[in-house]
């Protein structure tokens, strides 16, 4: 026996799901096969091919967006609110139902660690299917009118798949929308299991379709005539595009888009706890959060005693299989998304930042990172305003409240902030001088479906969850 | 506050830097409170968020027999009587009779009055016996009479003392009070032949109630020469739990840093499943490393936890669960 307490493998069984060859689109209520050329998706922990994914052409995209019109004319339009709820919550219980399942499998196609799949995705999913389903048949109380927009096409990134769609799908069907959804070509699988709930509750043919595809098919969507609604959350580079493509048609946007949040700890800050948020706030989900708290604000007085407690911190983090329930920190989504962070961690050094990487043995196969900090960056440094999308911390410091608020606002980014202090007033002075969707004070990362989230300047517009989420998909109080 | 205190303050061991701090109630005072908040809810997630870990085959293996090794048997009830004593006595060297693998207890926790009983049985086994002192549980007493029952319970050949802070003068804020009591407790322990009984700091955390308080309490303690703090007698409700030895780690971490001196921690009352254990041996781990993955750093106060220990170790050999009626009651 060891003499040292090292944890023996811990591995979530796969046993518990069941991947097809080959998936077909969601299309009025049955799976399809699509026109498209199919592609594969892989398990970006081992490089293992996982299926055979359809891609959906224009045409496929065509004839889903002409199912989910039909079925808002026929049914769901008109369906009562508590008629609508009375889905939704089945599929909200489903979804806990089947919440191993959803959880091993989205680790399986993402790369995240199986225990955050497990307690905070799956679980915050059934929780917003949950709270729409509250505000269907109130939709009157909540002053933004009761009619809805039409077809709502929708389409999500690969950094938490399971959840945006929820994020999208719940308040959509919630406010009586049809929707058209295409997650990312690198995790399809999830949003391929929830069509499959969408038939086991029941849920009227057309009201949800999934279509699977890469940019094009993301195209065919936001650009389709008959689609009254885009809500897109993904990098700010296609968000500009997609608000391009729309502009000059009657299609509401809503956008949700990067983010280069400053995660800020003044030198009253619980600072254990401090350490723990900033740990959360960047290598969770291996950083692949677009609220994630990538640029470290620390004051002066406290960066070496933070900095020294960070590393120990980061040395503890256990990096590795993602089904694994002792991992924390997973796989890399993509070969690409790997390059790229990289690529940008090549430019901090050569920029003269000073690069510092967690001890941990990276698993050989698979795409994997180190957590990663860099400190002695500024503002200036690429690393510092670049949205990086992995788990690496840029560290910044500071000297006055005044200096904090000015370089925390200092980037065409304004998705989340974070403020770590046990003054009270200086958290709500700080949260009212941040140009910052959400501010978190002693915490980060926190998501609930009651809370609105969404950015400033180049974070997108629109909110999504809470009352204030309900507001993209309906027409308004005065229509 | 008490102005004449600081003429009569005994010297704790060398503290480097922090030897200032202590020389009167205002320093000590600002230093207490100079020390960084802990955020209650950052604090309780980190703790659920270690208490995820899944400790299996092997590694849990490893966890119970360290956790055997690290139990305080514990016995500390109006009722207990010597036959009791010397019956859990045996059990501290023989936790399972019919599995001679299976290692011994750290220690034994008595009354002063049963310490001697205690020692005849344990000998020289290794095996030491702690004996709660200071007027235990609520502290409540006259400093003269918690010095004698301390110097009592170490004559009649206790290896460690568990004594209780006065909560009363802690809570009021007197904390060069504490601090002085507790170092003439230490110095109460001292034996004649120059060597002394180890000295263990009970806070009851239970009636500090937040976590500020907790970490001034192992601060105050670990400067006045404490060399364990411990949670709670067990008469309190709450007892133990993760997030208060969350705190209590990371304040021995940081002292150790700080002054080079390693203070061990011991939670008491309230755990008594292996599942628990071995949570608090994650969290260990995880927080302080594995220099205090080992008893005479880290203890569990606890009487029925021992059988649960056992129980799944003979599950982890035999394959087969037996049911409690094959370990002894005491």
């Amino acid at each position: 026996m060891s003499r040292t307490f090292e944890y023996a493998p811990a591995p979530e069984s796969r046993a518990i799901v069941d991947i097809k060859p080959s998936y077909g689109l969601f299309v009025n209520g049955e799976f399809v096969d699509g026109t498209g050329t199919s592609f594969k998706t892989v398990n970006p922990a081992t490089e293992e091919v996982l299926a055979e994914v359809a891609e959906a052409s224009e045409a496929d995209v065509d004839n889903a967006v002409r199912a989910a019109r039909r079925a808002y004319d026929r049914v769901w339009s008109r369906m009562p609110g508590a008629e609508r709820a009375k889905y939704l919550y089945r599929i909200a219980r489903i979804i806990q139902e089947r919440g191993r399942e959803l959880a091993v499998l989205e680790s399986i196609d993402n790369g995240k660690p199986i225990r955050e799949a497990r307690d905070v995705d799956v679980p915050t999913v059934a929780a917003h299917f949950f709270y729409y389903a509250g505000w269907a048949d109130k939709l009157k109380y909540a002053g933004y009118g009761t009619t809805p927009l039409g077809v709502a096409g929708q389409v999500i990134p690969w950094n938490f798949p399971l959840l945006m769609l929820a994020w999208k799908i719940a308040p959509a069907l919630a406010c009586g929308n049809t929707v058209v959804l295409k997650p990312a070509e690198t995790t399809p699988l999830t949003a391929l299991l929830f069509a499959e709930i969408c038939q086991q509750a029941d849920l009227p043919p057309g009201v949800v379709n999934i279509v699977t595809g890469a940019g094009d098919t993301g195209r065919a969507i936001v650009s389709h005539p008959d689609v009254d609604k885009v809500a897109f959350t993904g990098s700010t580079e296609v968000g500009k595009a997609i608000a391009r493509a729309v502009a000059g048609s009657q299609k509401r946007v809503t956008l949700e888009l990067g983010g280069k949040a400053a995660n800020i700890v003044f030198d009253d800050a619980p600072i254990d706890q401090a350490v723990e948020g900033i740990v959360n706030g960047i290598f969770f989900n291996q950083g692949h959060v677009c609220c994630a708290g990538s640029r470290l604000l620390v004051q002066e007085s406290v960066a070496d005693e933070v900095m020294a407690r960070l590393k120990r911190r980061m040395a503890t983090l256990r990096v590795g299989d993602p089904l694994d329930k002792n991992t924390d920190v997973g796989a890399i989504n993509s070969a690409e998304q790997l390059a790229k962070i990289r690529e940008l961690s090549e430019v901090g050094e050569a920029e003269g930042a000073e690069r510092w990487s967690a001890p941990c043995d990276l698993p050989a196969n698979g795409y994997w990172f180190a957590p990663t900090v860099f400190t002695g960056v500024s503002q200036a440094h690429r690393i510092a305003r670049e949205e990086i999308f992995g788990p690496v911390l840029s560290v910044l410091t500071f000297r006055t409240p005044a200096e904090a608020v000015e370089k925390a606002n200092n980037t065409p980014f304004g998705l989340s902030a974070g403020v770590w202090t046990d003054k009270g007033s200086r958290i709500l002075s700080m949260a009212n001088r941040l140009r910052a969707g959400v501010v978190w004070a002693n915490t980060f990362n926190k998501f609930d479906p009651t809370s609105p989230f969404g950015g400033y300047k180049e974070s997108g517009y629109g909110r999504e969850g809470g009352r204030h989420g309900l507001e993209a998909y309906l027409k308004g109080a005065d229509q | 506050m008490t102005p004449t205190a600081s003429s009569t303050a005994s010297t704790a061991p060398g503290l480097g830097v922090l030897d200032d701090v202590v020389r009167s109630d205002s320093s000590l005072r600002r230093f207490l409170h100079g020390l960084p908040g802990v955020d209650q809810v950052g604090c309780e997630a980190r703790a659920a968020t270690l208490a995820t870990r899944s400790v299996k085959t092997t590694s849990k293996a490893f966890a119970i027999d360290l956790a055997i090794r690290m139990v305080d048997l514990t016995t500390l009830e109006g009722q207990d009587t010597h036959g009791k004593v010397r019956a859990l006595a045996s059990k501290a060297m023989r936790p399972d009779p019919a599995d001679p693998s299976c290692p011994p207890t750290a220690a034994v926790c008595v009354y002063p009055d049963m310490v001697a009983t205690a020692k005849q049985t344990l000998g020289e086994s290794g095996v030491h016996v702690a004996a709660v002192a200071t007027a235990f549980p609520s502290g409540r007493a006259a400093m003269d009479i918690k010095l004698a029952d301390t110097r009592d319970a170490v004559e009649a050949g206790a290896d460690e003392i568990d004594m209780v802070i006065d909560r009363g003068a802690f809570l009021s804020g007197r904390y060069l009070d504490v601090y002085e009591e507790i170092v003439q407790v230490r110095e109460a322990c001292a034996r004649p032949d120059g060597t002394s009984a180890h000295l263990k700091v009970i806070f009851e955390t239970g009636e500090l109630q937040t976590y500020d308080n907790v970490r001034r309490a192992s601060w105050l303690a670990m400067m006045a020469g404490g060399h364990f703090i411990k949670t709670s007698t067990g008469k309190v409700q709450p007892a133990a739990t993760l997030p208060v030895t969350l705190v209590m780690l990371e304040a021995v971490r940081d002292f150790r840093e700080q002054t080079g001196r390693m203070v061990g921690v011991k939670p008491a009352g309230g755990i008594r499943s292996t599942k628990d254990a071995i949570k608090y041996l994650v969290m260990v781990n995880e927080t302080c490393g594995e220099d205090w993955l080992d008893p005479d750093w880290f203890r569990f106060g606890a009487s029925t936890l021992l059988n649960d220990l056992l129980m799944q170790r003979t599950k982890m050999t035999t394959g087969r669960y037996s049911g409690p009626d094959y370990f002894t009651l005491d």
